[in-house]
């Protein structure tokens, strides 16, 4: 009887939808839903150009790919500016895993770039090339430290609120820009030329022709250290246990203030790297709008690679992309400018519901079930047959590679198996 | 059969991510008993409660109250079918008076229905004066009528009070309705919790763990309030995992193991060893050893420490004690009484006001290793002359003697101390403490917030302490990941790997990687801080034996407990900490519970005293 009134009573009582926590995903499953949300998110920004154009789904995928791999000088620009911002990712990600959130590497950057210029314009000519670019790269550096110390002792010494305090120095920043460049350049005009044009001092040489070159592989040594930093220096240690728990750092006696003020010195010194990039690699010139937003951007893709300099690779490149085919294709269909940013939202946004779907299980109501039900039922009509073929074409195509892979994949587990006998010395009670 | 039961679960299920909190529990309370729901932290007690009280909706199942399926999405829900909850941790607002806490939150409809039964209640009385004393009732009698309908219509503290004061007196409470919340003792803040829920008309009363802040004089005191509301036919489900207080207190128990339901038995006709079968799953041996004190010796002298904390209350007042090599002294006190900044100035984190820590290494006639000193510091305490070479027996003299000597000296043991070495470490930074040489090991009442990092994983959570040693600039993985196997080998620590995160654990395996971790160093003093809280009775066990083991090593055990049975039997000595000050040391094999509760409260009762004049004071 009372499985009866169950039943009866089942509809009535379900709430629409109610969350249930899942397990973490596995590293497939996780990327295999990045890979989805391209996807999706590629398909809205395909739809709402078409109905902003119409008759345009098609172009929408064509003047993406033009804008940015069509020719040579394209994909190295796509490249370049995927370097860039994931070096102010790479940047900021020491600083975040502490849990001090700088959102100041707009400023840090800018900084540098006026550190850069400053050493470019005024020793060019008094040294060797090799020095001058250099002496480029120290002031610059030096310049970004100050700037994103002074907010590392603030915080240290008198717990400041470090995102205040960073975004204001962002301000500070564009202002001095501005204010030299007004200076130096004596006909009001506000627009500071291209340095040394003709001696080229202090621009960075070509690498086999090719501009940007330099910058592209000063990031991927970047990447890789900052990763080998955080994960297995005595450094990266301190500064992730200070993030996690400032108790535990105290009680296990690691000076948070000391690591807060080295770790705010290395997010300034790549910073400053960047602006020595764009300064002395890229533009040759400085304006307050150098790094335009950038900064900003490089925070999204840290957040977005989880603070993973691998996966933070993925998101920065993603990004380029967006913006330079995003822009492109802006202007074929003549949208503006505002029109890749609106891509780059739609990115962000389908990426971060992509992380929701998979940390949470939404449990609809019996009524909702049914429902999806019937439209599932439906496509399994469609696309069941489609599925089956397709297993009986790759089915054997698979046992076939398992045959062969197999025996090989065997030998390595056999190889390593051997490498690391874990029986070599118990560990010692003492000590 | 329906209308004697109150409550009724029927085949509740809940999960959170992978970790399934109830499987098919199904149950039911009577009306007018006392159910407790036994069962281990993380058997699903508290969380079968909350989706009774709609905190938490059930994945699948049903629940009935009084016989009907109900539908609980919140706790106000909750409330109108009757049902309310005492949560561990009060909800009460500090600045408030009792009153304005209990008709807090008071909705329309709330007082729509005392209105009417204000109504009911006065329009009896009329009629009684009608009928019985034949009179119509007079003008002073229907004023005072409109008032109380008035006065029950919208927010009124007088009303509150005086339903206040009828509750007491009904179920036997004591409560002062115009007391702030911030001036009560725990014991009066979950009084209030209770009148709270009874106000708003509960029939159904679940208290989860209501007597672990309590004092077992408290405790009774409860216990006589909840026996008052089930004779008056109140529903009660208390949430528990001490089984005396079962027994003392229930008609029924019903137990769950790990999130299924175990079964129910009658109180009467059971005993402790029936249920802690029913709780664990198989038979267990339920004493805690106490090994014999052998050699003790002064380790650790505590003399006057004074801590003022941020909000300008003295946490600790003047205390001083002695902690010695080869027993475990237990620490008593209601929580929050000075336990955590005791264990937390000794260890260095917290920066004490006044007072002496002083450790004595006994080195006496025993050689100079490098486990505790680097060549500098063999070199200073040679100028002080407390060396002596082992050869010659005579003051030994480094100066000009090489490094490679000393090292070559070092290994051969040849350089002997004089006498115990005796340091100072009142305000040492923990890295200062550790430089010296000291093996002070200290487990946090907060394991995850202190003494572990719930994100990393097992091994990354084993270097915590180590992590530093060498000169390299990366980190070691290998010895912690060797230490990591052990403690999880060795402690049978549950978990998919080391590489998973700690938070990822139950509450019984963090510990036991901590206090693992804690003791791998081998430590001269021991302090742990409520080191079972938590745990299932097998882990609880474990943690035990390894205190014990401890012990037996000579280490200086320092044991901060809640649970008094389990301080009186595995302490030797037992100190009583109150408002932050020593109440007393007392010996564990002669004390009594009585005793140590007593001594918990002695100086509350002090300063409610204290209180109270001042109060009067300001009337005057």
């Amino acid at each position: 009887m009372l499985a009866k009134k169950m039943k009866k009573n089942d509809i009535k009582r379900d709430p629409f939808i109610h969350l249930t926590r899942l397990p973490d995903p596995k590293a497939r499953h996780y990327w295999f839903s990045k890979l989805i949300s391209v996807v999706i998110a590629l398909l809205i920004c395909a739809l709402i150009t078409n109905a902003m154009a119409p008759g345009s789904f098609g172009d929408f995928f064509k003047y993406l790919g033009l804008g940015t791999f069509s020719s040579s000088l394209q994909t190295l620009r796509v490249f370049q500016d995927t370097a860039i911002l994931l070096l102010i990712a790479l940047a900021l990600t020491p600083a975040f895993k502490m849990k001090f959130w700088n959102i100041g590497a707009e400023g840090q950057v800018l900084i540098g770039a006026l550190g850069a210029t400053i050493a470019m314009k005024f020793l060019a000519g008094t040294m060797p090339n090799a020095l001058l670019i250099f002496v480029c790269l120290a002031l610059s550096i030096l310049f970004s430290i100050i700037w994103a110390v002074i907010p590392a002792i603030f915080k240290a010494f008198f717990n400041t609120n470090e995102t205040l305090f960073t975004l204001m120095m962002n301000y500070l920043a564009s202002g001095l820009v501005a204010y030299f460049v007004f200076v130096w350049v004596p006909n009001g005009s506000a627009v500071l030329g291209v340095i040394n044009p003709n001696t080229h001092d202090g621009w960075l040489p070509k690498l086999f022709g090719q501009d940007y070159l330099i910058n592209i592989i000063t990031v991927v040594i970047i990447t890789v250290l900052i990763f080998v930093y955080l994960k297995y220096s005595k450094h990266g240690y301190e500064l992730t246990v200070v993030g996690e728990s400032q108790n535990t750092a105290r009680y296990v006696g690691i000076n948070v203030k000391k690591t807060i003020i080295r770790t705010l010195i290395l997010s300034g010194a790549v910073c400053g790297l960047v602006g020595f990039l764009l300064v002395n690699g890229t533009s040759h010139t400085l304006n307050a709008d150098l790094v335009s937003g950038r900064g900003f951007t490089g925070i999204l893709v840290a957040w977005l690679g989880h603070f993973n300099p691998f996966e933070m690779i993925f998101t920065a490149f993603l990004v380029a992309f967006v913006t330079l085919g995003g822009s492109y294709a802006g202007d074929i269909f003549r949208f503006g400018t505002a029109y890749s940013k609106v891509l780059i939202g739609i990115f962000f946004f389908v990426f971060i519901a992509s992380e929701f779907f998979l940390r949470y299980k939404m449990n609809f109501s019996t009524e909702v079930q049914a429902f999806f039900k019937k439209i599932g039922d439906f496509f399994a009509k469609i696309f069941g047959p489609i599925g089956r073929f397709f297993k009986k074409i790759f089915t054997p195509v698979g046992r076939f590679f398992k045959k062969i892979f197999a025996p090989v994949g065997r030998f390595f587990k056999k190889l390593f198996k051997k490498k690391d006998s874990p029986k070599e010395e118990p560990v010692s009670k003492e000590e | 059969m329906e209308n004697n039961i109150a409550l009724q679960f029927v085949n509740i299920s809940k999960s959170f991510g992978s970790k399934i909190a109830n499987k098919n529990v199904s149950l039911d309370l009577r009306k007018g008993e006392i159910l407790a729901i036994l069962g281990e932290n993380g058997s699903g007690k508290t969380t079968l409660m909350n989706a009774a009280i709609g905190i938490y909706y059930p994945d699948e199942g049903q629940i009935f109250v009084n016989g009907e399926e109900a539908s609980i999405h919140s706790p106000k829900d909750a409330y109108n079918y009757h049902i309310g909850m005492i949560h561990q941790h009060f909800k009460l607002v500090d600045v408030f008076t009792a009153k304005e806490n209990v008709i807090l939150g008071l909705s329309k409809e709330d007082y729509k229905k005392q209105e009417e039964a204000t109504k009911a209640k006065q329009d009896l009385k009329l009629q009684k004066i009608r009928e019985e004393e034949g009179r119509e009732p007079t003008k002073e009698e229907l004023k005072k009528y409109n008032k109380r309908i008035k006065d029950s219509k919208s927010y009124n503290l007088e009303e509150a009070k005086r339903k206040i004061i009828k509750i007491c007196k009904k179920y036997g409470f004591e409560v002062d309705p115009d007391k702030k919340v911030y001036e009560m003792s725990v014991s009066e803040k979950q009084t209030l919790e209770i009148i709270k829920a009874l106000y708003k008309g509960v029939d159904i009363l679940i208290l989860d763990e209501p007597t672990a802040v309590l004092t077992p004089q408290e405790t009774k005191k409860l216990f006589n309030v909840l026996r008052n509301m089930a004779s008056q036919g109140k529903s009660i489900i208390i949430i528990t995992h001490k089984l005396n207080e079962v027994l003392e207190i229930s008609d029924r128990v019903s137990v769950l193991r790990k999130g299924e339901y175990a079964g129910t038995v009658v109180t009467k006709d059971t005993n402790e060893k029936e249920l802690t079968e029913l709780m664990v799953g198989r038979k267990i041996e339920l004493n805690i050893k106490r090994p014999a004190v052998k050699n003790p010796h002064d380790r650790l002298f505590i003399e006057g420490l004074t801590y003022t904390n941020r909000e300008g209350v003295k946490a600790l007042d003047d205390v001083s004690f002695v902690a010695r090599g080869g027993e475990i002294l237990g620490i008593a006190g209601i929580a929050c009484n000075g336990q955590r900044e005791l264990l937390e100035g000794i260890a260095g984190l917290v920066h004490l006001d006044s007072g002496d820590i002083v450790f004595h290494n006994p080195k006496k006639n025993r050689p100079v290793t490098f486990f505790h000193h680097n060549v500098k510091q063999i070199r200073e305490l040679a100028e002080k002359g407390a060396l002596y070479d082992d050869d010659t027996k005579e003051t030994l003299n480094l100066k000009g003697v090489s490094t490679k000597k000393i090292k070559e000296m070092v290994q051969k043991e040849k350089i002997m101390f004089y006498e115990d070495e005796i340091i100072d470490l009142r305000n040492k930074k923990p890295i200062e403490i550790r430089n010296l040489g000291i093996k002070l090991s200290f487990v946090p009442e907060d394991r995850l917030g202190m003494g572990l990092v719930g994100n990393m994983n097992i091994i990354d959570n084993m270097m915590l302490r180590s992590f530093r040693k060498g000169h390299s600039i990366f980190l070691n993985r290998k010895k912690p990941k060797y230490l990591a196997e052990e403690i999880v080998d060795e402690l049978e620590v549950v978990t998919p790997n080391l590489k998973t995160p700690v938070r990822n654990l139950s509450g019984g395996n963090i510990q036991k990687l901590l206090v693992g971790r804690e003791i791998s160093s081998s430590p001269k003093v021991l302090m742990v801080a409520y080191p079972v809280r938590g745990l299932d009775i097998k882990s609880s066990y474990t943690i035990y034996d390894l205190l014990n083991e401890q012990k037996e090593r000579g280490t200086a055990v320092v044991f901060v407990g809640e649970d008094l049975d389990v301080l009186l039997a595995l302490s030797d000595r037992i100190l009583v900490l109150s408002g932050g000050k020593v109440a007393g040391i007392v010996d564990a094999r002669k004390t009594t519970k009585e005793e140590i509760g007593l001594l918990m409260t002695k100086s509350i009762e002090k300063q409610e005293v204290s209180y109270n004049v001042s109060q009067e004071d300001e009337e005057e």
